[in-house]
């Protein structure tokens, strides 16, 4: 996935900009030991706001969509988020047409998603009609994984500790979303071209964030991480 | 990517909608595993149905996630069959919804009324319809569920239909589709069944797979609202935006309004590369054969089919903020690509979404819906909205918090704006403030009653005019005696009294005068849209910062103590608001500073 992105940004008009949160990643944070929750807090919500913060944007694209997950449901093309980068779900902006409110107050700034009413279907038939490159991991390979909470997670990382009982074997996965490892497991499946893809997506009988463990956390998981300024 | 038809379902829950959208998703396997497992289990709980599967259970599994956080919410449904795909805004239905409601019309191609057979067209349906009907959605669906419980009886079905018909007239031109159905059993919705041996119309997803709705139509030539001037060097000038109709090829004659100016398109860029022609739905980038000044909020459209302007319309308003919308209050506008500042100057009638009828109103409040004239700052291309959906919708913002407060259709142009055009003027502002040796200005001065901002406009006007200078004071309580004097003191009628001071000060502006005014002005919106009449540099803001207790203390009209006793209404600091400045130019503290001192304040801090 790294180094897909780094390949990327070798497109010319592009600059990357990485942001870690070296405070944390220092205190030892780890999923391992810390869990899902205070992980993803750490590393990916806390981590973002400082970034935002640092370069002081007024605006964050990002590809979230309304099918994903009920909380992504209502959220707005354009998400407004107040000092501090919070959302409040219950005072955004009524968006009728395509009129967008773009104006911001001091301090305020905007999460812009312009794929909110695509569908996973819908990503997977236009990846296919232009032929964009997407990452190796959403295609079906044999990978070393292990069964942990009905879901299997990858083993290719000397960090993953394995539990009691735990055997490692190769199986034939891919993932339908990419988070961050090891919090996104993989499914089994065959579809190894991105035809293969469409024609699963399409069939699928369960939502895509299922291999998402930090949307399992607790009840209303997103929601809350989303008001805290996750993405 | 398709073709996907959006859509609107309207009703109560009593009236059978969760179980018709729980059935359309089931009938077209959108739940997923997990989902069906749970309402499986479910039914055989809590279920009506003897074990089979209840659909109302799905969406009641929402409605308690609603009740939590999020009640007043659009919820977006994707669903797809071979043919299209579908995305059906699904939105609570009762009065205080109203804004919701709008807002998943505003998008919607066709509209789902459900209606329960045993009760027929009730108020809710008429509610429902007048308000997809102004935004602009013209194909109905007059889902009369239910059916089994009046033995699919066709007499019955057709009365509903006749009913809905007489009151649908007044409307204006709809396509109105009635299907009888079960949305429990899903008769007639995925397919069609056979207990009504009587009718022979579509199911109601075949009717949504076929149907070609008016949105669709295309009507007129090209037309392309301006979004951006890509000037990435001194040898391109490209137009940006998306074709909102028509099509265009190059060669075209266009002209661009609001200035009127025409040329041909030179060439049309699409994706990067450089296509022959662009369609309805395009985003591309125009160059032209001649050099003419377009910017953002401009509109290029066929020479032969141009985009009218104006700046005073005709329009429908829904107010969706919970601070009223006041006449005479200046906002932004946004249509199309164009953001101008405007106010309503009339509310004509407010209408009672309930029954039509016409109220008479001076404010309106969320969720309320009005016909109003509204006048903008400049002229702007735009269209009808019956004609143009994408050039004839606005929303209101509101100048101080940035909040979306009001949606709104343009119904037609006000002919008047046509017929009182600009006086432009030899002698100008400057020529006129050059014999008076001197630089126009408006000093605003805001604060509470008793704060010192009478005291203060004569000391600075005693030692202006001292000093040669050409001056005028506007003090409210003056003004109230003549201009204003048909004004009183409701919300309403102060943001009148500010508009009109505004005009007049700017007219003395142009006249070359120093004009301070010295007025309690006491909210943020009206004092932005004083400002917003000048130039920057002809505007300052000086706020008599006087705390309240010092006001009352002083209290050198006696007004105070009325207002404590409840002689006075609507007082500022007592039973009214005052919104002090945010960003005055100037701050004058009065506890620690003489009248004399503030003079001094201001004379340093003006370079007059």
């Amino acid at each position: 996935m790294i180094a897909f992105r780094d390949e990327l940004a070798r497109s010319p008009g592009l600059r990357l900009i990485v942001h870690i949160n070296h405070e944390a990643l220092s205190e030892g944070i780890n999923p391992f030991v810390h869990g899902s929750e205070r992980y993803t807090e750490m590393m990916k919500t806390v981590a973002l706001k400082q970034a935002l913060d640092r370069h002081g944007f007024d605006i964050a694209f990002g590809g979230a969509r309304r099918d994903e997950e009920k909380s992504r449901a209502k959220e707005r093309v354009f998400s407004f988020r107040s000092k501090g980068h919070r959302w409040d779900p219950r005072a955004q902006r009524p968006e009728l047409w395509n009129l967008y409110n773009t104006r911001i107050n001091p301090g305020e700034t905007i999460r812009v998603f312009p794929l909110s009413n695509w569908t996973e279907a819908d990503i997977w038939r236009y990846i296919e009609r232009e032929a964009i490159p997407i990452v190796p991991l959403y295609f079906a390979k044999q990978r070393l994984v292990v069964r942990r909470d009905d879901r299997w997670l990858m083993v290719d990382d000397g960090r993953m500790p394995l539990v009691e009982g735990e055997i490692p074997q190769m199986r034939m996965v891919r993932f339908r979303t990419l988070g961050c490892y090891p919090l996104t497991a993989a499914i089994e499946s065959s579809a190894a071209t991105v035809a293969e893809i469409v024609k699963e997506t399409v069939r699928a009988h369960t939502s895509e964030r299922q291999g998402r463990l930090i949307d399992h956390d607790a009840a209303a998981s997103m929601e809350r991480k989303k008001r805290d300024g996750y993405f | 990517m398709g073709d996907v038809l959006r859509f609107i379902t309207c009703g109560g829950v009593d009236d059978g909608k969760s179980t018709l959208v729980g059935r359309l998703l089931y009938e077209t396997r959108q739940l997923f595993d997990d989902q069906l497992e749970a309402l499986k289990s479910d039914s055989a709980r809590f279920g009506t149905r003897g074990g089979e599967l209840d659909f109302a259970l799905l969406l009641d599994g929402l409605h308690a996630e609603r009740e939590q956080a999020i009640t007043i919410d659009v919820a977006y449904r994707f669903f797809g069959t071979p043919r299209r795909r579908f995305i059906i805004a699904d939105t609570p239905g009762h009065e205080q919804y109203t804004r919701n409601m709008a807002t998943g019309a505003s998008t919607a191609d066709v509209a789902i009324l459900l209606i329960d057979a045993r009760n027929g067209v009730v108020t809710q349906t008429c509610r429902h319809s007048r308000i997809v009907a102004m935004l602009g959605v013209k194909d109905l669906v007059l889902a009369i569920n239910k059916m089994d419980l009046v033995a699919w009886d066709h007499a019955t079905f057709q009365k509903i239909v006749h009913h809905y018909e007489i009151f649908a007239a007044q409307l204006g031109p709809l396509t109105i589709t009635p299907i009888p159905v079960c949305a429990l059993s899903g008769e007639n919705v995925a397919r069609r069944g056979d207990q009504a041996s009587w009718y022979d119309g579509p199911a109601l997803l075949e009717y949504l797979e076929e149907v070609a709705p008016s949105t669709r139509r295309v009507q007129g030539g090209f037309r392309m609202p301006v979004q951006w001037v890509n000037r990435p060097n001194s040898d391109f000038r490209g137009f940006s935006g998306r074709v909102s109709s028509g099509a265009a090829r190059v060669g075209d004659r266009v002209r661009a309004s609001p200035s009127g100016l025409e040329t041909r398109i030179g060439s049309i860029i699409l994706s990067g590369a450089p296509v022959g022609e662009a369609k309805a739905g395009d985003s591309i980038t125009l160059t032209f054969k001649d050099e003419i000044d377009v910017g953002r909020g401009d509109v290029v459209a066929a020479a032969q089919d141009p985009v009218p302007v104006s700046d005073q319309f005709q329009a429908h308003l829904l107010w969706m903020s919970e601070k009223p919308l006041l006449a005479g209050r200046a906002y932004l506008l946004k249509i199309h690509t164009e953001l101008v500042g405007g106010s309503v100057s009339e509310i004509k009638h407010r209408i009672d979404v309930d029954t039509g009828s016409h109220l008479a109103a001076k404010s309106l409040a969320m969720n309320e819906i009005a016909v109003v004239n509204l006048g903008v700052d400049h002229l702007v291309p735009f269209d009808v909205y019956e004609r143009d959906r994408r050039l004839g919708a606005f929303i209101v913002i509101d100048r101080v918090t940035n909040e979306t407060v009001g949606a709104g259709v343009i119904d037609f142009a006000l002919r008047r704006a046509a017929n009182i055009h600009w006086q432009a003027l030899t002698v100008d502002k400057l020529a006129r403030a050059r014999t008076k040796l001197q630089k126009p200005l408006c000093l605003w001065l805001t604060g509470l009653s008793g704060a010192g901002k009478s005291t203060i406009a004569d000391l600075l006007e005693r030692r202006l005019h001292a000093e040669g200078r050409h001056t005028f004071v506007l003090d409210g309580d003056n003004v109230r005696h003549g201009l204003n004097r048909d004004l009183g003191f409701t919300e309403a009628d102060r943001v009148e009294n500010i508009r009109r001071v505004a005009e007049v000060a700017k007219l003395m502006v142009d006249a070359g005068l120093i004009v301070i005014v010295s007025f309690i002005s006491p909210y943020r919106s009206e004092r932005a849209s004083a400002r917003s009449l000048f130039e920057p540099s002809e505007f300052c803001e000086i706020f008599v910062d006087t705390p309240l207790l010092e006001c009352e203390r002083r209290d050198p009209k006696g007004l105070y103590a009325k207002a404590r006793r409840g002689e006075i209404k609507n007082f500022t600091g007592i039973d009214s608001a005052y919104e002090p400045p945010e960003a005055p130019e100037i701050t004058l503290k009065t506890l620690a500073s003489s009248p004399s001192e503030c003079v001094e304040h201001v004379f340093r801090e003006l370079d007059l």
